[in-house]
Formats: structure tokens, C-alpha cells, sequence
């Protein structure tokens, strides 16, 4: 019918008019995000870590920083370096999680924070000390492990690196001579170090 | 006293105090006294009127657009115009090195005048109006076409080449749209017989949106093509001129080109509402409150409209004003003029007799013309001419 599509358009957006509004209404009240949403202020686990540098090198950018010590304090049993800067300079990072999917060990996430807005660019560099003391609330992105347990990042932390990532531990363990006999035995039976 | 205002009430109120307090032979200063106390008040609540529209227009458009608008400043945001206004207030004044300096700032103040001077004749209730001109509607008609002359102005002063093709748009909208719309009031003259915006609102037994159907839509179109409103505005057009006429213009003068178009908005919905709503009639409210009410709905349509329509080209709206409007309405006027002949006396009755034949007339008319507008003609074939060859 003629004029027909006249007053649906009007209809339409009577409809919207009558309906209530979709804004949120941001400081005051937040959207829920997805656990994997690819948000800022990573999670790194430095008891996990190695220090091989993995994330510093897929970065696209070369936004990541690290500098490991050789004759480190072995920060975790059968770890070869320690790492004594890991700066990420969040100011050109985009957010596309290269890092995160490139390290072997588990010992980087993902955040799932949206609000790390500061007022000056060298506050945006967040280095090993912020890392290491903020509370970690790494996103599932790439990490289906954290999904098992229904952990979601926006409610939770997970400070504590047995918690996020994969377990046994063995896999990340690089001298078998280091494990314990029973534990060797079973890292064996699992697959590890054929 | 001046016989034309003798009936104003505040007018004679403000006469006889003023006129106690000056000697005799002094009484020019009470007759002078009166008449800016009317036009104090009359201007002061227009623009106060438009700067809140502003804010309802906004807050409107975000709810059809299923957002919130503004909604920060103050309670609901309505002190959001005061702040929009404090820092048009605030900004630097700037004018081009090319402009013509006189025409530039003469254009802004004289959009508004010509948005506050329609007003002069528009009766907001029964019994108050400033002046009953008995060419009320063409004084409306004439003054309104001075703000599309100011809007020339602007873009010609402003010596930049968006604000000039803004102002061509306008020019060519104005030519056009003139038409249909005035021969639309021509039917509402037609039937109440008089030019008087007075006697055209006394003269409606029936609202003539019902009699009239076809003039009120024509009316209603031509009149958002002459405010430059969606999906008429062109002038402004933001994807294609940056902003328009008033490209150039920054701080209080932009700030008074906002305004008169706003208040634009408002006088046009008060024309409307005098010519096709009956005015201030009907029955129970205070006149005053019902004129009011109307003016509100009809901005609210104009804002309706413009969340729902897109922009039209150039040539699609010329082409609309001339191809479809101006022949609908003169066929409305000629229908009018021989029930006008048929049944002199205007009763009610008689209008809605009237009504009886206009709704299937326009109709009919709109259908069938909107037919042959939308024909399609033969498309010619594209002759595309091989010049990268010479290239390679």
C-alpha cells in the first residue's frame, strides 16, 4: 500500500521513544564485559615465568621489555633466569593478546580491565613492581583452563599462580633431575619429557 | 491609546499606571511604556521558550534514538542550555579576513528579528495578541522569507564556499517551497474569508486539519523545507557542507542564528497551530494553556519527523515542490474555492460537509500524483570513455 513505509519508519521510532533507553549510565553503573574480553592491566605470574622473552618477541609492536639476569636467584625451581624488568608500555599496546597466546608457560594474561586511563604517557608503562602487587584478575582469553571452574575475572581474583594455570606442574619444569622420584614417575606417565 | 490595542489587557493596564505618573501632554510615554512592557514580555518568553527547547529537542531526539541525551546538568539537564549558552558567551569571536564585515554581523540579529516580528501577530489566547493585522497571514508569509534572506546574507558575507552553496540550497528551497505553501494558506483564507490570524482562528468551527487535510500536510511539509529541518535540511547538511550558512560564524553570533532557528521551530508550530488547530479554542482549559499545548504537540512532530526521515538530495526536493506539491495544492485550493462557493455560510455542519469531500479528494490526488511522479523515466546508457588506455 501507498505511504506504507512512511508510517512504519514513524512507528519505528515511536516504538524506541516509548521503550526504555539503552544507555548505561557509565560512572555510576558498568557493562558486564565477557570473561574474555581482551582488557588492559595484564596478569603475570612471575612464579611462572622463565624469563624466555616468548611475549617480548610475538609482540607486534615491541611494546614489551625484559631484562633477565642469568645468574639469577632461580625464582622458581629449575627456572634459568630471573626477570628483572618486564615493563609493557600500555600506551601503544593493541590489546591484540600476540603475548599472551605466545608464552609457553602460562605465566601471562590478559586483564579484564577497561579503566587504566592516566593523565601522563609514562604512566601507562606498567612495570614488574605494579605487576607484581596488584591484585591479578586475569581474563580466560586464550586460557579455556580458567573457564572450568567457572571462574570469572570481574567478580574473582586469582593471586595465586596454582590457581590459573595448567596443572600438574610438571610440563613447566625443565630438569627432570630436579623433581622428586614419585613425581618424576608421574610426570613420565602423563607424557612429559619424551 | 491606539484602537488596535485597546483591548490588550496588560497593554491598557501598564497605560493607565504609566499614565498617572507622567504630567499631561507626557501620555507618548505611557503609550511607549506599554508597548515595551508587551514586547519585553512577548520576546523575553519566546527566547526563553527556545533555549528550553533546545534541551527538549536534544532529550527528545535521544529517546527516539533509544539513548538518554543530556541528562547531566542540573536535574534532568535542564540547566544544559544556560551551559551551552555560557559557553557560546565565553568563546572567541572570530571573522574572517575576507568577510564582508557589516553584512556578516548584521545577519545573525536579523534572522532573529525576523523570527521575533512574525510573532507580532500571532494571538497566543482569546483576546491577547499584540497586533489583529488584517493581513495577518501574509504579513507571517513576508516577514518569514526575510530569514531565509539573512541566511543568504550569512553565507555570502562569510566568503567560504560551503556557507555560499548552504545559502544557494536555501534560496532554492525557499523559491520553491513559497509556492505550494502559500497557496495551502490560500485555501484557509479561501474558507474563513479573511487574512486576519485573528479571524482565521475565530473562523474554524471545525479544526482545519480535519477540513483541510491535504492543505495542513502540504502546509507542514513546505514549512520544515522553509525552517531547514530534516529531511529538508540541505542548508545545513552536515555531511556535505560542514555546517551551512553559518560555517563561519563562532560564539554568541553562531549562539543567535541557534536560537532564531529554534524559535523558528516554535513560531512556525504557533502558525500552524492559529491556522489549522483552531488557535487558542476549545473548551475547558485556559485559552492560553490550550495554545500552548498545541504548539508543544506540533514541535514534537517536527522533532518526530526529523529523527525518523533521512536527508534528501538537492534535486529530489526541488523536484518534490514543484512536481507534487505545487499541483496537489492547487488542486486543494480549487476545491476549496467551490465548496467556498457552494455553501457560503461557515457552520460547522457545512465544514464538516466540507471534510466529507476534502479526505477522499486528497487522497485520490496524492496517491495518483505520487504515481506519476515516481514514474520512472528511461535511464540513458552510460557511454564510458577508455582513458587509461592512453595511459598504458
Amino acid at each position: 500500500m501507498y505511504g506504507l513505509g512512511l508510517a512504519k519508519g514513524f512507528g519505528v521510532t515511536l516504538k524506541n521513544f516509548i521503550r526504555k533507553p539503552t544507555t548505561v549510565q557509565y560512572p555510576e553503573e558498568r557493562n558486564t564485559q565477557h570473561t574474555r574480553f581482551r582488557g588492559q592491566e595484564f596478569a603475570w605470574y612471575q612464579d611462572r615465568c622463565t624469563g624466555c622473552a616468548s611475549c617480548a618477541k610475538y609482540c607486534p609492536l615491541g611494546i614489551i621489555q625484559i631484562v633477565t639476569d642469568p645468574d639469577g636467584g632461580y625464582e622458581q625451581e629449575g627456572g634459568s633466569f630471573k626477570v628483572d624488568v618486564f615493563d609493557i608500555d600500555q600506551g601503544r599496546c593493541m590489546y591484540c593478546g600476540l603475548c599472551v597466546e605466545a608464552c609457553p608457560y602460562d605465566a601471562l594474561y590478559m586483564g579484564s580491565n577497561f579503566e587504566a586511563a592516566q593523565t601522563q604517557r609514562a604512566d601507562l608503562v606498567i612495570t614488574k613492581e605494579q605487576l607484581t602487587a596488584r591484585e591479578k584478575h586475569p581474563s580466560t582469553w586464550f586460557r579455556p583452563q580458567l573457564e572450568r571452574n567457572g571462574y570469572n575475572p570481574h567478580t574473582e581474583a586469582a593471586d595465586d599462580f596454582h590457581e590459573v594455570g595448567r596443572e600438574p606442574f610438571f610440563w613447566h619444569n625443565k630438569r627432570p633431575q630436579s623433581l622428586s622420584e614419585a613425581e618424576r614417575k608421574e610426570a613420565t606417565a602423563q607424557g612429559e619429557y619424551e | 491609546m491606539g484602537d488596535v490595542l485597546a483591548e490588550n489587557r496588560i497593554f491598557s493596564t501598564v497605560y493607565t499606571l504609566v499614565n498617572d505618573l507622567v504630567p499631561d501632554g507626557w501620555s507618548w510615554v505611557a503609550y511607549l511604556a506599554a508597548g515595551m512592557s508587551i514586547i519585553m514580555l512577548v520576546v523575553n518568553s519566546l527566547m526563553i521558550m527556545a533555549t528550553f527547547y533546545t534541551w527538549v529537542e536534544r532529550r527528545l531526539l535521544g529517546r527516539f534514538q533509544s539513548r538518554l541525551g543530556p541528562n547531566r546538568a542540573g536535574p534532568f539537564g535542564l540547566l544544559q542550555p544556560i551551559a551551552d549558552l555560557l559557553k557560546l558567551l565565553s568563546k572567541e569571536d572570530i571573522l574572517p579576513r575576507s568577510a564582508d564585515r557589516i553584512i556578516f554581523n548584521v545577519a545573525p540579529v536579523l534572522m532573529l528579528a525576523a523570527t521575533l516580528i512574525v510573532l507580532a501577530v500571532v494571538p497566543f489566547g482569546r483576546g491577547s495578541y499584540i497586533a489583529d493585522l488584517n493581513i495577518g497571514i501574509l504579513f507571517v508569509v513576508a516577514i518569514s522569507g526575510i530569514g531565509t534572506f539573512s541566511i543568504f546574507m550569512a553565507g555570502w558575507a562569510s566568503a567560504n564556499k560551503y556557507a555560499m552553496f548552504g545559502s544557494m540550497r536555501a534560496i532554492a528551497a525557499l523559491v520553491s517551497y513559497e509556492v505550494p505553501m502559500v497557496m495551502s494558506i490560500l485555501s484557509v483564507v479561501v474558507l474563513t474569508g479573511s487574512m486576519s490570524m485573528v479571524d482565521i482562528a475565530e473562523g474554524q468551527a471545525l479544526p482545519f486539519i480535519l477540513v483541510l487535510p491535504m492543505a495542513f500536510m502540504i502546509f507542514m511539509v513546505s514549512i520544515s523545507a522553509e525552517l531547514n529541518r530534516a529531511p529538508f535540511d540541505i542548508v545545513e547538511a552536515e555531511s556535505e557542507l560542514i555546517s551551512g550558512y553559518n560555517t563561519e560564524y563562532s560564539g554568541m553570533k553562531f549562539g543567535t542564528f541557534f536560537a532564531a532557528e529554534f524559535a523558528n521551530v516554535l513560531v512556525a508550530s504557533a502558525v500552524i497551530a492559529v491556522l489549522f488547530l483552531q488557535g487558542w479554542r476549545w473548551a475547558v482549559l485556559p485559552s492560553h494553556l490550550w495554545f500552548l499545548l498545541k504548539v508543544g504537540a506540533l514541535a514534537f512532530v517536527f522533532i518526530w519527523i526529523r529523527a525518523t526521515l533521512p536527508r534528501l538530495r538537492i534535486d529530489q526536493i526541488l523536484g518534490f515542490a514543484w512536481k507534487f506539491l505545487l499541483p496537489l495544492s492547487l488542486i486543494n485550493l480549487v476545491v476549496a474555492a467551490v465548496e467556498v462557493l457552494s455553501w457560503p455560510e461557515q457552520t460547522a455542519l457545512q465544514q464538516f460537509y466540507m471534510a466529507l469531500i476534502n479526505w477522499p479528494v486528497a487522497i485520490v490526488s496524492i496517491v495518483v500524483f505520487s504515481k506519476i511522479v515516481s514514474k520512472r523515466q528511461p535511464v540513458q546508457p552510460v557511454v564510458r570513455v577508455a582513458v587509461a588506455q592512453e595511459v598504458v
